[in-house]
Formats: structure tokens, C-alpha cells, sequence
């Protein structure tokens, strides 16, 4: 009787294991981030300008890396959602059982690229190729980041995709075509919207992903904390300019507790998107 | 094989076909199979399972082309026309060939754009048009009473039997002229199967039907005609009341007696 309830226990301990982490870590941020509301409170966040270090007047604005975040994210999407849905489009509807066989694994493969050697290959190829593209001084810009970005996030938001097109009941495919209606027409009209809450919560979740990665982003985007909206311009993000500045930082400084902050701004997004894609997957019946 | 011809005299028959062999690729499933069916009757398919009833059915509107791999010998003719011919149009004849599935499959959207999806993808995009057409083929398959307050909710809603009769208002607002049943009241329970009966019985002299069923007596109910097959053969077809009293074959007369199947 007592072995029961002691491996009972046991296992509800190891169930419970990511709880617990998550509260430790957000504990641990509200608890290290906690003194910068009071002085100098969080207005000092509501700035333009991001300073940490200086002798005359440190700004602490992290507007100008939300912008930065928003900016290579948004533009990312805007090449990783046509490409991913058309893909998935294709791989699930249309592609012969030996093309997908070829593509399958390809796609996987851009998914177990490592970010930092992704960010290699934007730093020697892809930014070069940017600079004289546009004639720009430096090719490190938002594109640049956003391009490596969307290599990132097409396997993800693809491989999705297709789950929730393949999830589509074969039946309502055949009731279109015994209609007379064409494939084109089947998959645009039947097919699309039947799978079109599985395809947002995957461009949700890929919007999550591309939100938080670093290391590519720190490496091709240039790291000047400006605020702009041009996608040929140098950019800072949110997680780049932790990354970059965490290790120096002097512990309990102002500054320390600022990049807490700009870490809770990123969890409440990527927390607040994986909540919409629950929810859409929820309501739409694609998960209980 | 036939000594007389079961059908009166003034019998059109709209689909025709002569030595149809079918395969799923190297499995042969219909066996040189002929066979006259008339315009403006009930045709029942019976026969165990697996006997080719359902692929049968399906050549009329070449839904078993879209399974790879399979394979159409022989003629097949509706309204005289070879449907299998090179440049055969399918889209047109999907719509003169309409079809109601086993398990009832609305689409995920409203009543309304269930019953508009097919004039609508064949170029009616006029609102008001395409109102008189879903109200007019919700009339027909016995539906409209119970939707029409509520066209713009979703028809994944509807009970199965109801989902089942907009299924067959969808495929009426086409237009077709011969309508395709493949088990439609297998999966509903008695009462919406006498409703779907009734509703056969209403369509008899409009429409072409052919109705593949597993329940003899629903065969026996509602068809003029019943095709017996058996292992990919068809081993007899005539008028349901002889089928049912005096069978000529044999293997006819123990399976609606029971015997096997």
C-alpha cells in the first residue's frame, strides 16, 4: 500500500516539474526586475532611447528594441507565410508520394540547422549579398535578419501546415469533387478554410519562434538601437540585446534589472501568442 | 443470359454499359459487366460486402479516378455519351451525375454556403439566384421546414439525418439528372432512414437513382429494379419484385434469404 502511494507521489513530482520550473522562472525575473518599478519606475522603459552605459545620462527606452523585434519578425512573416502555406499546400495536396518523400526530409533538415551556424552563412552570404543588392554601407540590416529568420521558421509553420491540411476528413474532398468542382477549386475553397485554424495556430507558434531567437539575429542585424521602421536600416531586438549585454552587465545595476524587463516584455508576447493559438486550435475542435 | 427483358417497352435507358472490367491496380474488381440501367427509376445495387457494388457505382461519375492506380475496361455510356472518352469533360459530368455518400459529409460552413457551394463553383455568384436555388433544393430533399430560420449557422450542427438530407439538397442544387446513393442511410438510425426512404420515393420520377444498400428489405422498399452482385460479378438484375419472389439464380436466392452475406 505504501509503494503505491510513494511511486504515486514520485510520479506526480516528476509531472509537475515544469509547473514548478516556470513559477521558479518567473519568480526569479519578477523577483530580480522587481527594484527598476520603483526607481525609477517604469516609465524609464517608455523611451526612446537605449543608453545603459553612460557618464552623463543612462536611458534605459527599450522602444527602439520592441520596434526592432517588430520589425524583423513582421517582415519574416511576410515571407514565411505565403512560403510555408503554399509549401504545405503542396506537399500535402498535390505532390506526388515521391516528391514528398524528397521534400520531407529537406525541410527537417533546415529545422535541425543549428541558429548560429544559420547565422554564419547570413553573416558571409547573405548580407554581402544585401549590401550590394541595395548598395547599402553595411548589409547587416532587418532584412538580413528577417530572411535567416524565415529559414528558421518554414519548418515549423510548413510541417504544421501540412498536419492540419492532412487532418482535413477525405470525405469533404470527395463531396467537392463529385460536385464537379476542380482540384484548384477543392483545395482554395473546401480544403484551406477547413484547415485554416490549424494553419494560424502554426503561423502563431512560428511567429513565437522567430520572436525568440537570438543568435542569428544578433549576428546579422547589426545591433544599433535605433528606432525605425526601414528594413534595410540596422536594427536591435529584444533577445539580441540580452544576449549581447547580459555578460557584462554589472550585477543588481539598473541596468541589470532593465534587460529583466525587456526578458518579461518577451515572455508575456510569445505567452499572450501561444494563448490566441490554443485558443484557435480549441474553439476550431483541433485540440481538446 | 436474359431470356426477357424485364424493363416495359418505352424504357430509356440512360446509363448503359458493356463489359466493364475495373482494377485497383493489379486486383481485378468487376468482372465483365453489362448492363442497361433506366432513366427515371430507382436502381438498387445489392451484395455482400466487397462485392464491387460501391466501385460499380462509382464509375458512373468517375469518382475512382481519383484513387491512383486503378484501371477502366469496357464502355460506359450516359445518355449515350462515352464518359471515359479522351477529352471527356468530368466537371460536366459531375454536375448532370450528382452523389450521396455513406457517412454525410457537409462541409465545415453554413447550411446556406453548403447548399451554394456547387453553383457557386460553377460561376453563380448572384445573390439572389442563389438563394432560389438553396431554398428550392432544401424544399426538395425535405429539409427546408427545419433550417430555414437558421441558413447561416454551421451545418456540422444538424442532426445526422438532417446533415444526410443537406447532403442531398447539395447535390440537387447542381441540377444533375441522375443522383448516386452509396449506402446513404447505413449510418442513421431508423426514423431518419424512413425519412431518407421518403424522400427516394418523392425523387423516383425526376431523377435517375441508383442506390447501392446493404439492407436488403431497404432494396426491396424502395427500388423498381435490383442489381445482384456477387465477387465482382453481376449475377442478376430485374425488376425488385422478381428479385425478391423468383430468382432466377441460385446464389441470388440464398442471399435474401439469408443464407449467406
Amino acid at each position: 500500500m505504501w509503494k503505491d502511494k510513494a511511486m504515486r507521489l514520485l510520479m506526480l513530482s516528476a509531472a509537475s516539474t515544469s509547473i514548478f520550473l516556470v513559477a521558479l522562472i518567473f519568480i526569479f525575473l519578477m523577483k530580480e526586475s522587481a527594484p527598476f518599478a520603483l526607481k525609477p519606475g517604469l516609465g524609464a522603459l517608455i523611451d526612446r532611447q537605449w543608453i545603459p552605459v553612460s557618464f552623463v545620462q543612462e536611458h534605459f527606452g527599450i522602444l527602439s528594441l520592441v520596434t526592432g523585434s517588430a520589425l524583423v519578425t513582421g517582415l519574416s512573416m511576410l515571407f514565411t507565410i505565403p512560403l510555408s502555406v503554399l509549401g504545405a499546400i503542396y506537399i500535402a495536396e498535390i505532390a506526388s508520394p515521391v516528391e514528398r518523400e524528397i521534400l520531407k526530409p529537406f525541410i527537417e533538415l533546415l529545422a535541425s540547422i543549428p541558429s548560429v551556424v544559420l547565422g554564419f552563412f547570413g553573416l558571409v552570404v547573405l548580407a554581402p549579398l544585401i549590401k550590394n543588392l541595395f548598395g547599402l554601407g553595411t548589409g547587416l540590416s532587418a532584412l538580413t535578419g528577417a530572411m535567416l529568420l524565415t529559414l528558421m521558421a518554414i519548418p515549423t509553420v510548413i510541417t504544421l501546415s501540412e498536419d492540419a491540411i492532412m487532418s482535413v476528413p477525405r470525405a469533404y474532398k470527395d463531396a467537392s469533387q463529385a460536385l464537379g468542382a476542380s482540384d484548384l477549386q477543392t483545395i482554395f475553397q473546401v480544403i484551406i478554410p477547413a484547415a485554416l485554424p490549424g494553419i494560424i495556430a502554426a503561423i502563431m507558434l512560428g511567429v513565437g519562434r522567430v520572436i525568440g531567437e537570438t543568435m542569428a539575429v544578433l549576428m546579422v542585424t547589426g545591433n544599433s538601437a535605433i528606432m525605425t521602421w526601414s528594413p534595410l536600416a540596422p536594427v536591435r531586438t529584444m533577445t539580441a540585446t540580452i544576449a549581447a549585454e547580459m555578460g557584462e552587465v554589472s550585477f543588481g545595476s539598473l541596468h541589470y534589472q532593465a534587460l529583466f524587463w525587456i526578458g518579461l516584455v518577451l515572455l508575456a508576447v510569445t505567452f499572450i501568442l501561444n494563448v490566441i493559438a490554443q485558443r484557435v486550435l480549441v474553439r476550431y475542435g483541433m485540440m481538446k | 443470359m436474359v431470356e426477357t427483358s424485364p424493363f416495359p417497352a418505352d424504357t430509356e435507358h440512360v446509363i448503359t454499359t458493356s463489359k466493364v472490367n475495373f482494377f485497383y491496380g493489379a486486383t481485378q474488381a468487376l468482372f465483365d459487366i453489362t448492363m442497361d440501367i433506366p432513366g427515371r427509376r430507382v436502381t438498387a445495387f445489392i451484395g455482400p460486402s466487397g462485392c464491387g457494388k460501391s466501385t460499380f457505382l462509382r464509375i458512373f461519375n468517375r469518382m475512382n479516378d481519383t484513387i491512383s492506380g486503378t484501371r477502366l475496361e469496357g464502355d460506359v455510356r450516359i445518355n449515350g455519351e462515352d464518359i471515359y472518352e479522351n477529352g471527356s469533360n468530368v466537371v460536366r459530368l459531375r454536375r448532370k451525375v450528382g452523389m450521396v455518400f455513406q457517412k454525410s459529409n457537409p462541409f465545415p460552413k453554413s447550411i446556406f454556403d453548403n447548399v451554394a457551394y456547387g453553383p457557386r463553383i460553377h460561376g453563380t455568384h448572384d445573390r439572389q439566384q442563389l438563394a432560389e436555388i438553396v431554398e428550392k433544393s432544401l424544399i426538395r430533399s425535405a429539409l427546408w421546414d427545419e433550417v430555414k430560420d437558421r441558413l447561416e449557422t454551421n451545418a456540422l450542427g444538424l442532426s445526422g439525418g438532417q446533415q444526410q438530407r443537406l447532403c442531398i439538397a447539395r447535390a440537387l442544387a447542381v441540377g444533375p439528372d441522375i443522383l448516386l446513393m452509396d449506402e446513404p442511410a447505413s449510418a442513421l438510425d431508423p426514423k431518419s432512414t424512413i425519412r431518407i426512404e421518403d424522400l427516394i420515393g418523392e425523387l423516383r420520377n425526376e431523377y435517375t437513382i441508383v442506390i447501392v444498400t446493404h439492407n436488403m428489405q431497404q432494396a426491396a422498399r424502395i427500388s423498381d429494379y435490383t442489381a445482384f452482385f456477387y465477387e465482382g460479378h453481376l449475377v442478376e438484375f430485374n425488376a425488385t419484385k422478381k428479385i425478391f419472389t423468383k430468382p432466377r439464380e441460385k446464389q441470388t436466392e440464398d442471399y435474401i434469404t439469408g443464407r449467406f452475406g
